[in-house]
């Protein structure tokens, strides 16, 4: 009846969605009167292992190996599914990032399990997961269950669901996997890396601010930049700036972008077409700043101005200084 | 009767439509203002194959029939004239010209590179003197051994500057009797001597396309550039307008789309007196007029390019779509613009320039009021259509499709 | 030497969608190729083009999912396969990768499947990575770029874009990979693909072609309906002001009353 948690980390620095997972694997636990236990794979994990202990683990199985590094897919999954095969637990959760996602679909598969992605809420009724998930470009929630017996998977939206206040008296006990040698180790390799520019995560962001097609051209991000500079906010950009060339695919947000859920979202010089809007729709206060008082943005936004971005951004940016000093 | 079109067709108009709203539209409003010609365009016209759309393959082209040429230039249309001007002077007026009067001769050398799109065509029947009355045309074309001696000016030209081929038309006999007998048809290259060219500027609409002049001086044109007999060149110029008109008819039908549709999206999203205006009877008057206008223009049209699949003689209802198509699409784009109220006024949206590109269609490829005298003198009697001596071929898929 | 892309069709994103009452979604009736299998199709064109590989085009679904086949063959893919059964409909993951990766085998000398990143209208990829598993092969997903890639000698490498940056991997084939919008710029259809596509027969593989049983077409998960989104309250606050400097200092007042910053 345990709840397991895949508890994810890049070179030593735990995710901290992992920690939302965590905290909502916590309450599935009392609800089950059962143990939270995360599972933590790679290569000098120990920090991250205490921090699973605060943030709600009762115990963590740890698999410390230098092939387990970075994260690939089949030793990864083959891992997984070993562990989750082994113990049985009602429930696996993940954050769904990049590596979670194929994980947990991963493991699931070998397993004939049931998985819900990408969920926004996740209950539990009778002993299996209820998910709420937003589909169609975002434009509504479906409600989906597990069917079937076993495990069941799920992978978490990040900053859809709250992490527990760290509690750093908190400490369980630590199970370290002697063998993880498993298949398919040789077939991938992985050889090198290059880390996004930028300090802060779009994903992880709590404020962003973001640039459309009214900003201009590439010079125009640099009163964008500066405001996010001001902010500790993430750099986003709409789909016709990426097209344009203006700045890189990494920043783009909207439905073939990345979708991403801030608390506060500035877009500046962007319409809010729906293929945008499915990309930030979710934000929990949305500022518009456009030059065009008929842009879709203004519906869906809690604050506007309307009037130039370069005339705009400059004044709040002065304005954020002062105050926040 | 059957009204569907082709998987074929469906999928040709839909890839034009993709091609001219991603790669066209986001820059076209900058050019117009500019009444600059955005380069890219024909060449990648060129590259996908548009420019030879229904050109058969053994000649270069693509081979899809004349209905196909009618969608093409209804989906460029839909974002910018510019881009269906294109298509009316290179294929309607001169390589459907070629397809229909060319030796094979001329055809491999002039249509085969004009359908691959290596050269790109113009057609110089205008002069700055001579536009509703073509037969007072004043350019000269003198029989000198085996060539002519072409002298005069066109003027109006679309593509002029940048075509290479130019189906002109000259009088080889000045003074015959009746005046249309004297005329003769020819295809003049950029490159002869004596040939230059210019841009116009300053017009009202259509300012992202190419219009301009073309001055022939003592150009030396060898007598296998006659297109046709000598005399001829009357029938075959109005036998181009038969084309030319059809592509120009097509693309008002996309001009009315446009105004339609984005109508439709304003009227959806603009909100006054509490109700999108949508709601208001007088705008759902204006949205119900271009739905008629679009309708039945679009049927005018497909009906003219389903006769010429067919083989069959169309002037008459190639006329009368391109008639009426054209006043409906100025009529639409007034609308339109009152839509959109104050920000119709503005060059922020579209609407305007599509007002501005839709009064060129109604005075140019025959002026509605010519439009009107044709179709009168047809009702009355008073005027008849006689075979030519070589007609437009109808579309024959064995025939377009293979390499032969 | 062989590439399968897999595709489907997914509801038009400008439709309106509404859920009535009993929980029920609809939209218009408009269907597109998925956005992301766009650059998908086009990745497994070049690849025919570079390679001189066959290029197949597959989709999961009824009738409506042949123009995403259509639009495949238009592009230049050498054939197109649509797999159906009813007891197919409803898209939970395993059943569609068991029923992908039976495809898959039975086309045989496969060396690379291509998915675009995600289905747009269920939100969902864990069909892509479940394929993947099912098929006993490697998994490469959200590839920004093909590096390099060898049919003959097995191998792949390429870049991926993970949340920390960007990762270039090199793997053997067969691989099952997944592609962002980065990656190529999606392909139009030829008028000569189009005509191919127009005359093209689309054979239709069911669970006995494939060899699925029933526990193969058992869904793990299902769908129970659908909800609206929660409603935002309330229209803009369009903060007004003579200059952007006071409307700047309103709205830096008002956000921090939010607690946002």
């Amino acid at each position: 009846m345990s709840v397991f948690v895949w508890v994810e980390q890049f070179e030593g620095t735990p995710i901290s969605a992992s920690w939302e997972a965590l905290g909502l694997a916590r309450q599935f636990a009392d609800q089950l009167g059962s143990t939270v236990t995360a599972l933590m794979f790679g290569q000098n994990v120990d920090s991250v292992v205490q921090s699973a202990f605060h943030y709600g683990a009762d115990a963590v199985i740890k698999a410390d190996d230098r092939s387990l590094q970075y994260y690939r897919f089949s030793p990864y999954v083959a891992l997984l599914a070993k562990i989750v095969q082994e113990h049985n637990p009602a429930i696996v959760l993940a954050a769904a990032t990049t590596s979670g996602r194929e994980l947990l679909a991963g493991a699931a598969a070998d397993l004939n399990a049931g998985i819900l992605t990408d969920v926004t809420d996740l209950s539990l009724e009778n002993g299996k997961l209820k998910a709420v998930r937003p589909v169609l470009g975002g434009k509504v929630l479906s409600v989906e269950v597990m069917a079937g017996d076993g495990p069941q998977f799920a992978t978490l939206r990040n900053r859809a669901f709250k992490a527990l206040e760290p509690d750093t008296s908190r400490t369980g006990t630590v199970t370290t996997l002697t063998s993880t040698a498993t298949e398919n180790d040789a077939d991938t390799q992985i050889e090198g890396f290059q880390k996004t520019t930028g300090k802060v995560s779009l994903s992880d962001a709590t404020i962003i601010v973001s640039g459309g097609r009214g900003v201009g051209g590439p010079e125009g991000f640099g009163p964008v930049r500066e405001l996010a500079e001001v902010l500790g906010a993430a750099v986003g950009a709409s789909r016709a700036a990426v097209d344009a060339g203006w700045i890189p695919y990494e920043h783009q947000v909207g439905q073939t972008g990345k979708v991403v859920s801030p608390d506060l979202y500035i877009a500046c010089g962007i319409s809010g077409a729906i293929q945008h809007q499915a990309g930030m729709r979710t934000a929990k206060v949305i500022v518009a700043i456009n030059k065009d008082p008929e842009a879709p943005i203004f519906k869906l936004a809690q604050y506007g101005i309307i009037g130039d971005v370069f005339e705009v951004l400059p004044a709040l940016t002065q304005a954020f200084r002062q105050r926040l000093g | 009767m059957d009204f569907t079109l082709t998987e074929e067709h469906v999928m040709a108009q839909q890839m034009v439509r993709d091609f001219a709203q991603r790669e066209i539209y986001p820059t076209i409003k900058e050019w117009d203002r500019r009444q600059e010609v955005n380069p890219a365009i024909l060449p990648r016209m060129a590259e996908l194959g548009i420019l030879g759309i229904n050109i058969p393959v053994r000649y270069g082209g693509q081979g899809f029939d004349y209905l196909t040429l009618a969608l093409v230039c209804e989906e460029l249309e839909r974002v910018d004239t510019s881009l269906r001007v294109i298509m009316s002077v290179h294929m309607g007026l001169n390589s459907m010209a070629l397809l229909q009067w060319g030796t094979e001769e001329q055809k491999q050398r002039f249509l085969v590179p004009q359908a691959v799109g290596e050269k790109y065509g113009a057609f110089g029947l205008t002069e700055a003197d001579a536009g509703s009355d073509p037969v007072s045309l004043r350019s000269t074309a003198r029989r000198d051994g085996d060539c002519y001696i072409l002298n005069g000016e066109k003027m109006w030209i679309s593509l002029a500057s940048k075509a290479h081929h130019i189906l002109v038309f000259a009088k080889t006999d000045p003074h015959a009797q009746p005046a249309y007998k004297g005329i003769t048809a020819f295809m003049i290259t950029s490159d002869m001597k004596g040939v230059t060219t210019g841009d116009i500027h300053g017009k009202l609409g259509v300012r992202a396309g190419s219009t301009g002049w073309v001055a022939m001086q003592d150009v030396q044109v060898p007598v296998e550039n006659r297109i046709g007999e000598e005399g001829e060149g009357f029938y075959i110029a109005m036998s181009c307008l038969d084309n030319g008109r059809y592509t120009v008819g097509a693309g008002a039908v996309g001009l009315i789309r446009a105004c339609l549709e984005d109508s439709i999206k304003y009227a959806n999203t603009r909100h006054t007196f509490g109700d999108p205006i949508g709601h208001h009877q007088l705008i759902k008057q204006k949205i119900a007029y271009m739905q008629q206008w679009y309708d039945a223009a679009r049927l005018l049209v497909l009906r003219a390019g389903w006769m010429k699949n067919q083989g069959q003689r169309n002037t008459r209802e190639t006329a009368v779509a391109k008639w009426f198509a054209t006043d409906m699409s100025v009529k639409a784009a007034l609308e339109a613009v009152q839509v959109y109220g104050a920000y119709g006024f503005s060059d922020e949206y579209d609407v305007e320039r599509y007002l501005r590109n839709a009064k060129g269609a109604v005075i140019y490829e025959g002026a509605s009021e010519i439009q009107q005298l044709i179709q009168a003198d047809y009702a009355l009697g008073y005027r008849h259509d006689r075979p030519l001596r070589c007609e437009l071929p109808a579309y024959d898929a064995d025939y377009w499709q293979n390499e032969g | 030497m062989h590439v399968v892309v897999v595709t489907k069709n997914t509801p038009d994103t400008e439709a309106a969608v509404t859920v009535d009452a009993a929980g029920n979604v609809s939209w218009g009736d408009k269907l597109v190729v998925n956005p992301w299998d766009e650059y998908a199709i086009t990745e497994a064109v070049l690849l025919k083009g570079a390679h001189n590989v066959q290029a197949t085009i597959l989709a999961v679904g009824p009738e409506e999912h042949q123009e995403s086949l259509k639009h495949g063959l238009a592009i230049g893919c050498d054939q197109a396969i649509r797999i159906w059964h009813d007891s197919l409909a409803g898209y939970d993951s395993l059943v569609y990768a068991n029923a992908v990766a039976a495809a898959i085998r039975k086309l045989g000398d496969v060396d690379l499947v291509i998915f675009g990143k995600e289905l747009a209208d269920i939100a969902s990829d864990a069909h892509i990575y479940q394929t993947a598993r099912k098929l006993g092969w490697t998994m490469l997903g959200f590839v920004a770029r093909i590096e390099a890639v060898d049919f003959g000698g097995k191998t792949i490498r390429v870049t991926r874009l993970v949340e920390q940056g960007t990762q270039i991997v090199s793997s053997r084939l067969p691989a099952v990979i997944s592609v962002v919008k980065d990656i190529n710029e999606p392909k139009y259809p030829t008028f000569i693909g189009i005509r191919k596509a127009a005359k093209a027969e689309i054979p239709v593989w069911g669970p006995a072609e494939l060899g699925l049983d029933a526990a193969n077409l058992t869904p793990r998960t299902r769908v129970v309906g659908y909800q609206n989104l929660p409603k935002r309250e309330g229209t803009v606050q369009i903060i007004e002001g003579a200059t952007a400097q006071e409307k700047a200092a309103t709205l830096v007042e008002k956000l921090l009353q939010e607690k946002v910053i």
